[in-house]
């Protein structure tokens, strides 16, 4: 199972640059197509959306890396392991 | 020692005390979703391109953005100060800031004033329910029995659901007693729900403040361990850090988008999808609602004896694997087509054909028919067909002549120009007369409106789908409290729950109506207009399968005896 969770990693890792990538593809198709009257709504829409998903895949790649490298083989069995 | 354990008398009154503020939030926050649109109405201007930025402002960043600075805000204060304190806080904040958009005077009296408080008041409520859901969650799991620790906070997971319930039962009899002219003016019935929510706030912080701090929290703060900068150590600490991480990913988004799903996109699928009307699919979703709560306490107990994880991956995998199957059904149990045969011809009606310009646009005329399919198991589908008409010019007659009645429609032979013949009814200062209007063609197909009314066999057995969704969201967010309070150390736990909680549940979850939309969207071509209604199910099917695999691989099922440390 470790192995499966050291691999799995890899794929977090690449899966966090396609998620940001594909937002930004959607975000500027969709603000192109937006019509005048609409384009700034839009805008402000697919911009809190990025602000907002942008940390979170990179908190996606951090996750992969831990468990690439492992962190998660072992779970903290009590709070000491987690504080000290 | 401090003793963990507690009576279940004084269990009953933890669970009340923290419950009833819980729901008043979650109270405070539905009101404003449901009254969305007066409030737009009466805070924000019409046609404006500013307004519409505001509004968007009010609900993306009420619920994306702010929640999850709420839960970095009052988590910090929460593990520094304590929970007591910092719940009673969050619940002034949102209960002033509710009662407060209840006295903002209207876009026409005060003009931009209007909506700018409205948004941040907004901003406010979204920060204080950011706070709350972690605190209540961290103390009632601080005083409760290792062995009950699930069974009790699923107490609090009741809380949105009922919380929803309150809301629509007191907007419901305001306006049926006031009825929705009276209720919809500017200091009309709507703003009771706003002002309610002070007395109820004032009751809540009544009892709250009989409450004693978490004895956990008062233990750790006693013996000087507690927090000095729990930002600092929830997410600058590695150990703590990926277990934040863990939480997000391998449970708490899964939980989200299935919550979300099931409670909320469940109802915008059938009113908008399959048509149903109004006050059948709000029936449907509230009765479902009430059979599956009890679900909740259900799970959460069962977690206490078979560990919190496969409970909440088995309600994740069972969503996955039959969202599509349930929604299918939404669409079989409502299709026109399929009950063509039950059509009973003579209760069928027809209204008279209506015309009207387009507002905008004077050179088009709309002509619309009103059907009413009566079946003979007692449903009635409505069925406005709407052509739009090009005219050869655009009409230049009586503004006040808004409204025209097709009085004949024939082709024309030569070319491909139809003459319509419209009856003017008179505006404020017209005078009746017939006009008749030139038109070059009709323009694309017909628009179709259809509102369904349904017959009693079918809403029960859609009520009956919708309240297998509800037990899915009862299995994910049932033992989620008790999972996540388990994670984290007593001196950083408000903070640290509370992060992955907001970001699952305001973003994760509450982006499935937003994204589940535009993936409709996606899939509409020149040959197929409507689109595929389901494909808006693969964002959440997307998310909780991606969560499920993180569960399932890096979770453990593991029940914290000790939650003291």
């Amino acid at each position: 199972m470790n192995e499966i969770k050291k691999y799995l990693g890899i794929l977090w890792i690449l899966l966090s640059p396609a998620i940001v990538i594909f937002l930004f593809w959607q975000a500027a198709d969709k603000i192109t197509q937006a019509s005048n009257a609409t384009r700034a709504n839009v805008t402000l829409q697919w911009s809190i959306i990025l602000i907002i998903f942008i940390p979170i895949c990179i908190g996606l790649a951090i996750f992969g890396y831990y468990a690439f490298k492992g962190y998660y083989e072992h779970l903290p069995e009590s709070s000491t392991e987690i504080s000290d | 020692m401090i003793q963990q354990a507690n009576s279940e008398k004084g269990m009953g009154f933890i669970i009340g005390a923290s419950s009833v503020g819980t729901l008043i939030e979650w109270y405070d926050f539905y009101i404003f979703g449901m009254l969305a649109t007066i409030i737009s109405t009466q805070f924000f201007p019409e046609d404006s391109g500013t307004s519409a930025l505001l509004s968007t402002l009010a609900i993306f960043a009420a619920g994306f953005i702010v929640r999850p600075f709420g839960a970095l805000v009052f988590g910090r204060l929460g593990d520094m100060i304590g929970r007591k304190h910092t719940f009673l806080l969050t619940l002034v904040l949102m209960g002033g800031s509710t009662f407060a958009i209840g006295l903002v005077p209207g876009f026409k009296t005060i003009g931009w004033a209007a909506p700018i408080i409205v948004l941040v008041l907004r901003l406010v409520q979204g920060l204080a329910l950011g706070g709350e859901y972690g605190g209540a969650a961290t103390y009632v799991a601080e005083h409760a029995p290792a062995h009950r620790r699930g069974y009790w906070t699923s107490w609090i997971q009741t809380t949105a659901t009922l919380g929803l319930f309150l809301a629509l039962g007191i907007i419901i009899l305001i306006r049926q007693s006031q009825g929705v002219e009276k209720f919809s003016a500017e200091w009309g019935g709507w703003r009771y729900p706003f002002w309610i929510s002070l007395l109820l706030v004032i009751v809540s912080i009544f009892i709250r403040m009989r409450m004693s701090e978490s004895p956990m929290f008062a233990k750790v703060k006693a013996e000087g361990k507690h927090s000095i900068n729990p930002l600092k150590e929830s997410f600058g600490n590695r150990a703590n850090f990926k277990m934040v991480l863990l939480a997000l990913f391998g449970a708490v988004m899964g939980q989200g988008v299935v919550w979300y799903t099931g409670q909320f996109y469940a109802q915008s699928f059938i009113e908008n999808i399959c048509k149903v009307n109004f006050v059948d699919s709000r029936d449907i979703l509230l009765i479902a609602i009430l059979l599956a709560t009890p679900f909740f306490v259900i799970f959460g107990s069962l977690s206490d004896k078979i560990g919190r994880k496969w409970i909440i991956m088995t309600g994740l995998l069972l969503a996955i694997c039959s969202y599509h199957i349930i929604f299918t059904q939404f669409l079989n149990l409502t299709d026109a087509a399929a009950r063509r045969d039950l059509i009973d011809i003579s209760k069928t009606t027809k209204s008279a054909a209506i015309a009207t310009f387009d507002s905008k646009d004077r050179s088009k005329m709309l002509v619309s028919t009103h059907y009413d399919s009566v079946y003979t198991d007692g449903a009635v589908y409505s069925y406005t067909y709407v052509d739009t008409i090009l005219l050869s010019k655009a009409y230049t007659g009586n503004t006040n002549a808004i409204a025209y009645s097709l009085t004949s429609n024939s082709s024309n032979t030569t070319s491909d120009s139809i003459m319509v013949t419209a009856k003017v009814i008179p505006g404020v200062s017209f005078v009746n007369g017939i006009t008749n209007v030139f038109a070059v063609n009709k323009a694309g197909k017909p628009g179709l409106v259809i509102e369904k009314a349904l017959d009693r066999s079918t809403f029960w057995k859609m009520v009956f789908l919708v309240a297998i969704m509800v037990v899915y969201v009862t299995m994910v967010y049932g033992p989620i409290a008790a999972f996540l309070v388990e994670l984290f150390p007593t001196k950083i736990r408000y903070t640290s729950m509370s992060l992955p909680y907001h970001i699952g549940n305001g973003v994760f979850g509450g982006l499935v109506p937003f994204l589940g939309t535009l993936i409709v969207e996606f899939t509409k071509t020149k040959e197929n207009l409507a689109g595929d209604p389901l494909a808006g199910l693969w964002y959440p099917v997307g998310v909780a399968a991606l969560c499920l695999i993180i569960g399932v691989v890096y979770l453990r099922n593991h029940i914290d005896e000790d939650v003291l440390d």
